[in-house]
């Protein structure tokens, strides 16, 4: 294993020692892996992967495993494949996209309770809220991408200049080629579809590999993908750091990547390789900032159903932390804390509608946060957990120290720290001392504030009076900026993140200007200053006295 | 050391500035970009000087290419700057409402621009143009390899533009890495792929979005003309794209032409009249024809023809001069498609002519090889034009001309594949260098109760009629009258 896979592993699948060696869907066979939930510190996980390969030698099958393993002459030989496909063009036609589309949406429909079901075996997450965010988002951008394909697929006009008199020209939106897609596990089936939707709209052949943190999910897509689409040009690859590295060794024409800035490096650097561009979705601090004139049950529900309402604070744009008034803090607070037991009940492990926390790496990486001296007092509400069940409370903190690993990590878990400060603005500070996130949130009926709020901080994307909603709007651009992220997707933009644009100019032999060519003289460069400032009536008075000049060797 | 340090200093200052808000507003975008038309318009005389010191351009080249592009782009986006930063409106479902979403362009900070030696001062300047209109500061590194032209942009810049704001630093291929070790929100590069993979791979450490304007072997289909006077002009513009653009030293340059053989000859024919009539007997002393960069590249270019095969390919040109730096227009008629001339990207003044038994055939030529930045394609049949844009892909396509794509500033500029990814001119260059923040906006009221936990069948009910925007049925949910 190369040092770089090492890394790779050790960054999104550390600690993951319950997922095996899958067998990937090549093999068209499937080994479930059960969920052992092992104890692990932190200071080993990365030796968890190197009992990685020896796990499965306890599996009788093993040395079946072994050899379907997937490395890079396999993955060399799909994109060959893929890419067979590719040049055939098939991909390109409308026919082809609207069907796999319509492939997509099918999918979604029938088999509806077999997705709640994996989601819930990998995250249990409650039915509503798979229903919600996952099913529902991904059969929206599918109908919208269904809908919209014509309008999207169609060359766009575009002006041409004087100087290029007479001339037309049109931008053309033509497929990269064949694509990577590299999906997460908090929203295992809706972060790995959405992008698929946005390349096969865009007419790429694509390999999807899905997280093996949600290994349910991850072998139910690539189950539900062999059947639904067409497999020549739509594969999916299942499998952890090594299948991920063999994939990162070939050629691509984009890599859509969702996950942590670490791999996110890693994806980056494989793909300069082969200068491939990339889309990152990565994550960061969301902050909230709550001031005090607002309908504050209102705002206590939307921070609840932005935080542990997605995947129990698992998601990449759930709010991380809260800024508010030390005035304020305890009104908050309390808001949040009847609000919470009306949603959640009074006791929060036994309700069916929080997710759980993904695995035992995670799970320890939390609890980490929590137990760090002077944080582990702070807390003022929740705090229970279960590490068998790998549960744990939504828990809230007030006045964490800046220095902690807590408000200096990404939290990704149930965890949500309030700091209260003097003036909200000051707030502003400490969002801006913190890399860009994914989102910025606020609160508030001040329209100055909001004003302020807008100019002065930099996120992916900015809710005001509520939160995660802008992702759901496909209007609107969806991706980060700084470390949370380079390039956007959904609705038109997913379409356009997997085109590439290409100028069309049309140009007749009519009105060929000789002043473009030598041999150069005084009179030419007169003309071209004219020509080249657009100004019809300059042009014609040098073009005048161009002529009178009879520099006419031209002719 | 000290220069590191030195280095880090200055872009601090720089990245204050950008903190301060100063760079944001729309006066100060304004007064930077009429600063540049006053350094351009001030300069022509320095500048033609710098160009003819460095590559031996002629004044008209020079404006034509370098000047006269960047006023336009300038002026254009002066006269357009104001519309591109009004915040777009998002339209939303009837279902958010009363909520307002748009999308405001917003600077991404301290940005980078590496610029080449072929168009030392438009490929500095032009995505500055864009660095500017989207409110960034910005540090420059012009190409070592046009001394003249860099040390012009170093002496000038910081009497005309905002110097808390916009800093030229040149220097070598130290200077270069040290730059590229730093923090930047964005890269922007112009030059090879080799140095392309390498500036991706230090952007990588801060994650550091980049474009990459690369080159690439850039074909052109000649298909036959039954029209004579229609074939004049399409051998005018050959000569264009190949030799008076910096002498074939452009990125956006003809690599090589395609056409079938029975129409070879004439075409050969025809290119050598028109070469006459452009640069005369001697072209070397014409005045009209750039040199070549530098000893490297002249050496570089020579070795493309010393392979016995290829210089017996030779039909046209082929006198080299290493004390001028300069090559004579060359043509060579299907030099083996296995020799470095057909693998490599040329970037000067060889043209080879390949020829195919069918013009169609070309398509397959130019997909078996990387994707270029541009494909030309001298044709009036409409089918194969069709052919042509469906079949093949570059960076931009043009049809019977050369370059002129480069000029309009509604077009995209960029590569795909190996010629680079990112795009600029016009508002293009806005969006590089601005990041597309979404923005939405809701009140209090109406709050749907239905978002939130505990989960119930009523609530999952609304949610999937809310989601099919099938507002008749949520309304009689409401009533008690659906189930």
């Amino acid at each position: 294993m190369t040092s770089l896979s090492l890394e790779f592993f050790h960054s999104c699948s550390a600690g993951a020692g319950s997922t095996k060696a899958f067998p990937n869907s090549f093999s068209k066979r499937r080994i479930r892996p059960s969920h052992i939930q092992t104890h692990v510190s932190l200071s080993c996980s990365s030796r968890i992967f190197s009992s990685y390969s020896c796990s499965a030698t306890l599996s009788s099958m093993a040395e079946e495993v072994e050899k379907q393993t997937f490395d890079v002459e396999r993955a060399a030989l799909l994109v060959q494949e893929l890419r067979g496909s590719f040049n055939s063009g098939k991909t390109k036609d409308y026919e082809w996209r609207i069907s796999q589309l319509k492939g997509i949406a099918k999918m979604v429909e029938e088999k509806e309770q077999e997705i709640i079901q994996a989601l819930h075996e990998d995250l249990s997450k409650p039915e509503s809220e798979a229903f919600v965010s996952e099913i529902s988002m991904t059969k929206g951008s599918c109908k919208l991408a269904i809908k919209e394909l014509n309008r999207w697929m169609m060359p766009e006009k575009a002006k041409t200049p004087m100087t290029t008199y007479p001339s037309s020209a049109e931008i053309i939106s033509e497929p990269l080629g064949v694509v990577l897609v590299i999906s997460t596990w908090n929203y295992p089936f809706l972060l790995s579809l959405d992008p698929v939707i946005g390349a096969v709209a865009a007419g790429n052949a694509v390999v999807l590999k899905p997280s093996e943190i949600a290994p349910a999910t991850s072998s139910l897509i690539a189950k539900l993908l062999e059947e639904y689409v067409d497999n020549s040009a739509i594969r999916v690859v299942e499998g952890a750091v090594a299948e991920t590295s063999a994939l990162l060794e070939q050629k691509w024409d984009k890599i859509f990547y969702t996950g942590s800035g670490r791999v996110g490096r890693i994806v980056m650097a494989a793909a300069a390789k082969h200068l491939t561009p990339v889309i990152l979705e990565l994550g960061g601090k969301c902050p909230v900032i709550v001031d005090s004139n607002v309908n504050l049950q209102v705002a206590a529900r939307r921070i609840i159903a932005g935080k542990w309402g997605c995947t129990n604070g698992q998601a990449c744009i759930a709010p991380d932390y809260i800024v508010t008034t030390k005035d304020f803090a305890p009104k908050l607070i309390d808001a949040l804390r009847d609000e919470l037991e009306e949603f959640f009940g009074k006791n929060p492990m036994e309700s069916k509608d929080l997710s759980r926390i993904v695995n035992a790496y995670h799970f320890i990486r939390l609890t980490k946060l929590l137990d760090e001296a002077k944080v582990s007092d702070k807390i003022v509400l929740g705090g229970q957990r279960d590490e068998k069940q790998l549960k744990i409370a939504p828990t809230i903190l007030l006045d964490v120290p800046e220095e902690s690993l807590m408000m200096n990590e990404e939290i990704f878990g149930p965890l949500l720290p309030i700091l209260a400060v003097e003036n909200l603005e000051d707030g502003f500070d400490v969002i801006n001392s913190k890399s860009k996130p994914l989102a910025a949130y606020l609160f508030t009926n001040n329209e100055q504030l909001k004003k302020h709020f807008v100019r002065d901080i930099s996120a992916g994307g900015m809710l005001i009076n509520d939160t995660i909603l802008h992702l759901t709007v496909s209007t609107l651009p969806f991706g980060g900026v700084g470390e949370s992220g380079m390039g956007s997707y959904h609705g038109k933009f997913s379409f356009d993140a997997f085109s590439h644009k290409k100028a069309v100019l049309y140009r007749s032999f009519d009105g060929d200007a000789s002043v473009r060519y030598p041999p150069y003289t005084p009179g030419k460069l007169r003309l071209l200053k004219a020509l080249m400032s657009g100004n019809i009536i300059v042009i014609i008075l040098a073009l005048i006295r161009w002529l009178r000049s009879a520099d006419k060797i031209d002719q | 050391m000290e220069a590191k340090e030195g280095m880090e200093e200055s872009l601090a200052g720089l990245r204050e500035t950008f903190k301060s808000g100063r760079t944001r507003s729309l006066a100060w975008r304004k007064s930077q970009l009429r600063a540049l038309l006053d350094l351009l318009r001030e300069n022509e005389e320095r500048i033609f000087k710098a160009l003819h010191q460095d590559l031996g351009k002629h004044p008209v080249e020079a404006f034509r290419d370098e000047i006269g592009v960047l006023e336009k782009s300038t002026n254009f986006c002066l006269s357009h700057l104001e519309e591109w930063m009004a915040p777009k409106k998002g339209p939303l479902p009837l279902l958010f409402f009363p909520t307002k979403g748009e999308v405001l362009s917003e600077p991404l900070g301290l940005v980078l621009i590496i610029a080449s030696w072929n168009f030392p001062i438009s490929l500095a300047l032009d995505p500055l143009i864009g660095a500017i209109s989207a409110g960034n500061t910005a540090v420059i590194k012009p190409s070592e390899l046009a001394p003249a032209c860099s040390s012009f942009l170093a002496s000038s810049i910081p009497l005309y533009l905002d110097t808390k704001a916009i800093k030229v630093i040149d220097g070598g291929q130290d200077v270069g890495e040290k730059l590229l070790q730093q923090k930047w929100d964005k890269i922007f590069f112009t030059g090879s792929p080799r140095v392309g993979r390498v500036v991706m791979s230090a952007a990588v450490k801060h994650l550091t979005p980049v474009t990459l304007e690369l080159g690439g072997k850039c074909p052109t289909i000649f298909d036959s003309f039954p029209d004579s006077r229609d074939l004049k002009v399409a051998v005018k513009r050959i000569l264009g794209g190949k030799w008076c653009a910096c002498s074939g030293q452009a990125c956006v340059g003809i690599d090589y032409l395609l056409v079938e053989e029975k129409f070879a000859s004439t075409l050969i024919d025809l290119l050598k009249k028109e070469l006459k009539k452009f640069y005369g007997e001697n072209p070397e002393d014409s005045g009209c024809i750039s040199r070549i960069i530098n000893k490297q590249q002249f050496r570089r270019l020579s070795d493309l023809l010393k392979d016995p095969l290829v210089r017996a390919s030779i039909v046209h040109g082929g006198s080299l001069d290493e004390d001028k730096l300069f090559i004579e227009p060359t043509i060579l008629l299907n030099p083996p498609l296995d020799a470095a001339i057909m693998t490599e990207e040329i970037f000067g003044p060889l043209l080879p002519i390949i020829t195919l038994n069918n013009i169609e055939e070309s398509i397959e030529f130019i997909n078996s090889r990387p994707k270029p930045l541009a494909i030309y394609a001298f044709t009036t049949n409409e089918t194969l034009k069709r052919r042509i844009i469906a079949e093949t892909s570059s960076g931009s396509l043009t049809f019977n001309d050369t370059i002129l794509q480069y000029l309009c500033d509604a077009l995209p500029f960029g590569g795909v594949g190996q010629s680079g990814f990112g795009r600029y001119h016009g508002k293009y260059s806005f969006d590089t260098f601005s990041h597309e923040k979404a923005v939405l906006r809701r009140p209090f009221f109406p709050e749907l109760e239905a978002r939130y936990p505990p989960w119930n069948d009523f609530k999952m009910n609304f949610i999937r009629l809310a989601y099919s925007f099938h507002y008749l049925g949520i309304i009689l949910l409401f009533l008690g009258l659906k189930r």
